[in-house]
């Protein structure tokens, strides 16, 4: 099995999270989509830590991010494929 | 894995076992701590619960104090209780209720006393208390005597890939063997709690759900100045990963794997259901869940962790596990299971479910947990509003 380093929830999740240390800038990342046993693959644009979360697709501001399959939040700054995704441009719509 | 279907308990007075054997020191109200303090100080295997609150308390919230101290000494991970308090009218009114269970309980007031002649007074029946119960022995009791309260804490992305769901592996195999289960945490389930209502056994488990969330959200817009945006998620879980309440509620709900609750519990109920899963309206603090669940009648505790939460409390073991490598790494002496292999994949669910069962057993057996061990005794009271 290769190693993984990024898991992702859901077959509709449009991040993912990083498993291992850490990623560094332009890692080309193995995925593994626990819903369904697939595999994909990223190339990460930003360093990203342990347990912090992956753009898996181009993000607007107003779109929604998807994690288990469900809703937790909203894009407000734009990012990219491969970009973090963490306070900075996502937040909450329940507050 | 064949899953073991006894464990050695202790077998109370009125057919509940415990994981336990204390003998407890339990003060009605603050001023009376220093009393049950000195007393658990004086007499060995005794440990005393003191806390912040039980003056001038009215309404509802005197309620759930009475409701929390009868509930904390009917456990049956406690073999005996003294109550001190400085006045005899509820004291009385404790003891009377954990009288009920059969168990070995005595009042003491402090009014017109003083507290060094009740000290002396309390400590000669402390002993004999002490004593009697060293004599308990732990026997054979079915798995369907462990009664098993989960909440989770410093959680991060690693809570929700792994150890929340291992703990739902865990109920998805012990339910069926008739456990009680409780899960809580009303202000961390905000993002997911439509899905979480769903999970409702009955219409009416469900409906008593959304009210009981809503009650929580419309005091949490009452009260607050902004947002919880510094509160939910804490500090420690964005540092972990997490972004947004709804990201950190869909983790927490992953510690019921695909369980549904049979009803909705007032903070330190006592489930008369049945077995099966139950909600518990908490806070999400650790300490204060907790000590909810345990004054519920919930003997062993479930603790998943991701950047290193280390509660304990007096009368419940809590068994922490965590999937995050770097927490296993810097806080070992916290960690009971270790199940951060999920995360590189030599290790899945169903394994991991099996290695917290055995742990779990081992524990209700008398093994201490990390937190026992370290000497964490956190005993929190939940106040509802400010005293009269």
């Amino acid at each position: 099995m290769a190693n993984t380093d990024i898991i992702i929830h859901d077959k509709k999740d449009n991040v993912g999270v990083v498993v291992i240390e850490k990623i560094t800038p332009n890692q080309d990342c193995d995925c593994w989509i626990m819903e369904n046993d697939d595999s994909t693959k990223i190339q990460s644009k930003n360093e990203i830590p342990l347990g912090h979360k992956i753009a898996m697709t181009d993000l607007n501001e107003g779109d929604t991010i998807i994690k288990y399959g469900h809703d937790i939040g909203k894009v407000v700054k734009s990012i990219k494929k491969g970009e973090h995704v963490h306070v900075h441009n996502v937040k909450t719509k329940k507050w | 894995m064949e899953i073991p279907r006894s464990f050695l308990g202790y077998k109370r007075e009125n057919g509940r076992a415990g994981t336990r054997n204390h003998v407890i020191i339990l003060p009605v109200d603050d001023i009376s701590n220093a009393c049950a303090e000195a007393v658990a100080n004086n007499i060995k295997g005794t440990i005393a619960l003191p806390h912040s609150y039980g003056r001038l308390q009215f309404g509802a919230d005197l309620e759930l104090h009475f409701r929390t101290m009868i509930g904390t000494g009917k456990n049956p991970n406690v073999a005996a209780v003294i109550v001190i308090g400085i006045e005899p009218k509820w004291t009385k009114r404790i003891v009377d209720e954990i009288a009920k269970t059969g168990k070995p309980v005595e009042g003491f007031s402090i009014e017109g006393v003083g507290d060094i002649d009740t000290i002396a007074k309390v400590s000669k029946k402390a002993q004999e208390f002490s004593m009697w119960a060293s004599e308990k022995q732990r026997q054979e009791c079915p798995i369907s005597d462990l009664w098993i309260s989960v909440k989770c804490g410093e959680s991060d992305t690693t809570s929700g890939l792994a150890s929340n769901p291992t703990v739902g592996n865990l109920m998805d195999k012990l339910e069926p063997l008739g456990v009680h289960l409780c899960f809580g945490e009303t202000s961390e389930l905000t993002g997911a709690e439509k899905v979480c209502a769903k999970r409702g056994k009955t219409p009416e488990a469900q409906k008593k759900f959304m009210k009981t969330w809503n009650d929580y959200n419309d005091f949490i817009l009452k009260e607050a100045t902004d947002d919880l945006s510094e509160s939910q998620p804490t500090a420690g879980n964005i540092a972990g990963g997490l972004t947004t309440i709804e990201e950190k509620a869909f983790g927490n709900f992953q510690k019921i794997g695909s369980r549904q609750f049979i009803d909705v519990l007032e903070p330190a109920e006592e489930p008369t259901k049945g077995k099966g899963l139950y909600f518990m309206d908490t806070s999400s603090a650790a300490a204060e869940c907790v000590t909810l669940q345990a004054a519920g009648g919930f003997n062993i505790h479930l603790f998943p962790t991701g950047q290193g939460n280390i509660i304990g409390n007096p009368i419940e073991p809590v068994i922490k596990l965590t999937a995050n490598p770097l927490t296993v790494k810097t806080m070992s002496e916290h960690i009971d299971v270790d199940v951060s292999k999920i995360l590189s994949r030599q290790m899945n669910l169903d394994q991991a479910g099996d290695e917290l069962i055995k742990s779990t057993i081992r524990v209700a057996n008398g093994r201490l947990t990390c937190a026992e061990a370290l000497g964490h005794k956190e005993f929190v009271m939940t106040k509802l509003y400010r005293s009269a």
